[in-house]
């Protein structure tokens, strides 16, 4: 217990109250809110957190124009091609956003299919991708699943009979969505909107690739790399970062909490078919929505082809060098985020569970702390822990590694197991609340000690939720980037993330390889996520979800 | 109130191979307190959702008043449900629960406000106005329900079970509760529940269901005094039943001989006597119509049969013995034990109950 508290106070707690004290003292240590006035005298600044508030609003504003649409026709109507409907919803969180953005810009960008045509047939063009505006189409697309599964999720959990009472009442169509199904599955929507809310404030890579950098986490991360470690300004930033994410995450948590009291007692209410004009604009919507969100993968497996692919609509010429380049020359990039990812997704296996049991089978003091700091990281942006990290072991030889922790791979693995932790954590606990108490006494009763009680009893019933909370930890980090560049001690440390940034910013080397390298990711995460699938089973969508 | 006659012809409902409901066709008057009684998945509460329009019946036509409403909707039908789990809107206020259907009905906001005061009068709630339903006990959410539904004066009320989450003593308040609150407004209700003793409490006529068809139809006292089939004997009360064949028959009296070889003579007044010897019939004595005797004790009965004590457990107002006579168990509900001597375990008896006791059941 005490080892665990130690260990994540080291790596979660006490790097970021560093950055709040750097940001929070002057030079002679003493408490002021100077740099935070400072913040806010700077127009530049006071722009990045307006843009930053802006870009998570619209980006859950046009999200929901999709999701919510999709979630209701997935839940309430039955068709064909529903299945399909539901598969390929899932698929934009299988590509990591800052690829996406990549992708993006050949197709929707100022020289990209989409402007070329419109160039050529009316000569005019749309700029999709240009400054904020691509950014947040960019987020929508990559984040609307996360909507559409939360409110599907708290849509098919409302009991039929509310509506059928309601009905009963002499209510129907749009007036009963309006008064009983509307209200009732508000909370879940709004839990999945704010966490998206979160998500969008904190993602670093879809910005910098699409170089708009006037936004809070580019700012952050451009203050510390190029002004240097002890830059005020950035750790400012942090702090903000973070109390943003605090206060959506723990508004999210208490619209979760409300959406439980309406749980399902019967089935779910059926599916109802639908017929004619009503189902050919049910279909029309559900294929405009996938098809736009399905671009950016299409886009990167052609570029991932491609020798040449600019100002022309389609590449001019197709190539395997890409992918020779990847895993023959240079293929430390995949090695690096297998070894990495998996060392962490085990790491997160065993400290959620031990956290999980702690949480739920024993009575020691500090158990509460622990869940907090356990859970902290949903909260912590990937840039912030990052800077903490180096703030904390910049410059000092961690025993054992001869070198500061910052110079070795170590640091990013142990970035990738905090960043995760939560999802194991959850993951165990909610394995271990289904296994009653009784089920661990009565082998106790019939001879088994704690630990043979634990290894036959315990352990067989709840592996399902490791390896499923073990595969999240597993996706979510291969497509890691925020902390991920910061981190990096050098190119030959790098994974597949870091290696996509390289290449899609170096015209040099190529950015075809960068897209071969993003096919991976998708392939990775697509992997991981079929599994999950198989192991959760429906719940699937859990994962996804505070 | 208003109070509609609803009539069923040969409703059918099945669900892939499976008939939830064949063939009913069922009769309900003005103002009764009619019963689906029946254990899970006998098809009582599809049957139930279907006159409230929640199921489509595959064949067969529901009236009500006289109308067909197959093709009327849910929300057009008029006829107020209450649900098992209540289905109280979480979100809104006990006020707004019980506002809903006038709201849907356009009364004026005044009307509405004097109307929800007097519901929840009724149903004893008054000042829980404010709270939410979360915030209320079982009891008190099943009687927000009930006010829910009555305020609209629907042309039937309609209860899915309605006692069955709520505690055993709540259970039995509720069910007197109810019992008034019906015959003082006499609303036609229909009633669904797996309780026997509910169903024989509350009724003026019972359908007992298995398997999707209706297997005897009658008033509370016909139903457990003459269970026109097995399945009702056994799911109705407790029973002994006896399979045996006519042996003499004749002075109203038969006298039939059991596959176990002891000898029962039950009480007749039927048409069944002439030409009924030799034929095969299934009998039921209820086990309060058993007494029991020492062996040495005489009694004016005519049925005795001889047998151990094979397990007692004692009730209170009553004690139920298991005798073993034949080689097979009778149960015997000896009431009002004060000052008896209690038979023990293994001691020899004689079992004695009297001819108009035997039910016939086929």
């Amino acid at each position: 217990m005490a080892a665990l508290l130690a260990l994540l106070v080291l790596f979660i707690l006490y790097p970021v109250v560093r950055v709040l004290w750097v940001s929070l003292s002057d030079e002679e240590g003493k408490l002021t809110l100077l740099h935070f006035a400072n913040f806010f005298r700077r127009p530049l600044f006071r722009e990045a957190l307006w843009n930053s508030l802006l870009s998570g609003v619209l980006v859950v504003l046009f999200g929901s124009l999709m999701a919510v649409p999709l979630a209701y026709f997935s839940v309430r109507y039955e068709f064909r091609g529903k299945i399909l409907l539901q598969t390929l919803a899932t698929l934009p969180l299988v590509i990591p956003p800052f690829v996406g953005a990549v992708a993006l810009q050949l197709i929707l960008g100022r020289s990209g299919m989409v402007n070329l045509l419109l160039m050529r047939w009316f000569d005019w063009s749309v700029p999709f991708m240009e400054g904020l505006t691509g950014v947040v189409l960019v987020q929508t697309l990559h984040f609307f699943p996360f909507i559409m599964l939360n409110t599907a999720v708290s849509l098919s959990n409302i009991d039929p009979s509310m509506e059928e009472m309601a009905q009963n009442m002499g209510c129907r169509g749009l007036r009963l969505f309006g008064r009983i199904t509307l209200p009732l599955m508000l909370p879940g929507y709004i839990a999945g909107s704010l966490l998206t809310f979160i998500r969008v404030i904190d993602d670093l890579g879809t910005p910098l690739m699409l170089n708009y950098k006037n936004l809070l986490a580019p700012q952050a991360y451009l203050r510390i790399t190029t002004i240097g470690i002890d830059d005020v300004d950035g750790y400012v930033i942090c702090v903000i970062l973070v109390i943003l994410s605090l206060v959506s995450l723990a508004a999210a948590r208490k619209y979760l909490g409300l959406a439980e009291y309406a749980t399902v007692q019967r089935g779910a209410v059926a599916a109802r078919p639908v017929h004619g004009r009503k189902r050919f604009l049910v279909l029309l919507f559900c294929g405009l929505v996938l098809g736009i969100s399905l671009l950016p993968h299409m886009g990167i497996f052609l570029l991932s082809f491609s020798k040449v692919w600019s100002f022309s609509i389609l590449p001019a010429t197709y190539t395997l060098d890409n992918y020779t380049e990847i895993l023959f020359r240079v293929p430390h990039f995949v090695r690096n985020t297998l070894l990495y990812t998996i060392l962490a997704a085990g790491l997160d296996v065993i400290l959620g569970a031990a956290i999980a049991f702690l949480l739920l089978r024993s009575r020691i003091w500090g158990r509460n702390l622990l869940d907090a700091i356990a859970t902290l990281p949903l909260a912590i942006p990937g840039v912030v822990l990052a800077v903490g990290y180096l703030r904390v072991f910049h410059g000092w030889d961690f025993p054992g590694a001869g070198a500061p922790l910052t110079s070795t791979w170590f640091i990013l693995v142990i970035a990738y197991t905090m960043r995760r932790l939560p999802y194991t954590v959850r993951a165990s606990y909610a394995a271990l609340q289904q296994v009653h108490v009784s089920l661990e006494e009565s082998a106790q009763n019939l001879g088994a000690n704690r630990l043979k009680t634990f290894y036959k009893v315990t352990l067989p019933l709840i592996t399902g939720g490791l390896v499923a909370g073990g595969l999240i930890a597993f996706i979510t980090s291969s497509v890691e980037l925020s902390s991920t560049i910061m981190l990096v001690p050098r190119f030959e440390l790098g994974p597949i993330s870091y290696g996509i940034y390289v290449y899609m910013q170096s015209a040099a080397l190529g950015r075809g390889a960068g897209a071969a390298l993003g096919v991976v990711a998708i392939l990775l995460v697509s992997l991981g996520t079929y599994l999950t699938h198989r192991v959760f089973g429906g719940r699937a969508g859990s994962a996804f979800r505070v | 109130m208003p109070a509609a006659e609803i009539r069923l012809e040969k409703i059918s409902k099945r669900y892939g191979d499976l008939w939830a409901v064949r063939e009913i066709t069922l009769h309900i008057k003005r103002g009764e307190f009619y019963t689906f009684l029946g254990p899970s998945g006998c098809g009582k509460s599809t049957l139930l959702r279907t006159i409230a329009g929640f199921v489509s019946p595959d064949e067969g036509t529901v009236y009500l008043d006289g109308a067909p409403v197959n093709h009327i909707p849910p929300w057009e039908r008029d006829v107020g449900m209450v649900f098992q789990n209540y289905a109280l809107w979480p979100h809104l206020s006990v006020f707004e629960n019980v506002a809903f259907g006038l709201r849907e009905r356009k009364i004026p906001r005044d009307e509405i406000q004097r109307q929800v005061q007097q519901a929840l009068e009724q149903v004893g709630l008054q000042g829980t106005e404010r709270r939410r339903p979360s915030q209320l006990s079982g009891g008190q959410q099943q009687r927000v329900a009930l006010a829910r539904t009555l305020v609209i004066q629907p042309r039937a009320l309609l209860l899915d079970e309605p006692l069955s989450n709520l505690d055993a003593k709540l259970r039995a308040e509720m069910r007197i509760e109810l019992l008034k609150l019906q015959r003082d407004l006499g609303i036609t209700t229909i009633y669904v529940t797996h309780d026997q003793e509910e169903a024989l409490a509350l009724s003026t006529r019972i359908a007992v269901m298995e398997s999707g068809r209706v297997v005897q139809e009658g008033e509370p006292r016909e139903i457990y005094e003459q269970p026109r089939e097995k399945f009702v004997a056994e799911f109705v009360g407790k029973s002994n039943l006896f399979i045996g064949t006519v042996a003499r028959a004749g002075d109203g009296i038969i006298e039939v001989k059991t596959e176990e070889g002891l000898t029962i003579r039950a009480a007749f007044s039927s048409p069944l006597l002439p030409g009924a010897a030799g034929k095969k019939v299934l009998l039921n004595i209820r086990p309060e119509a058993i007494d029991l005797l020492a062996p040495g004790e005489e009694a004016a009965r005519l049925n005795r049969i001889a047998g151990k004590v094979a397990a007692l457990a004692y009730q209170g107002s009553f004690v139920e013995y298991e005798i073993e006579a034949g080689g097979r168990p009778i149960k015997a509900n000896v009431i009002n034990p004060k000052g008896k001597r209690l038979f023990q375990r293994g001691e020899e008896v004689a079992a004695v109950f009297d001819p108009k006791d035997v039910a016939l059941v086929s």
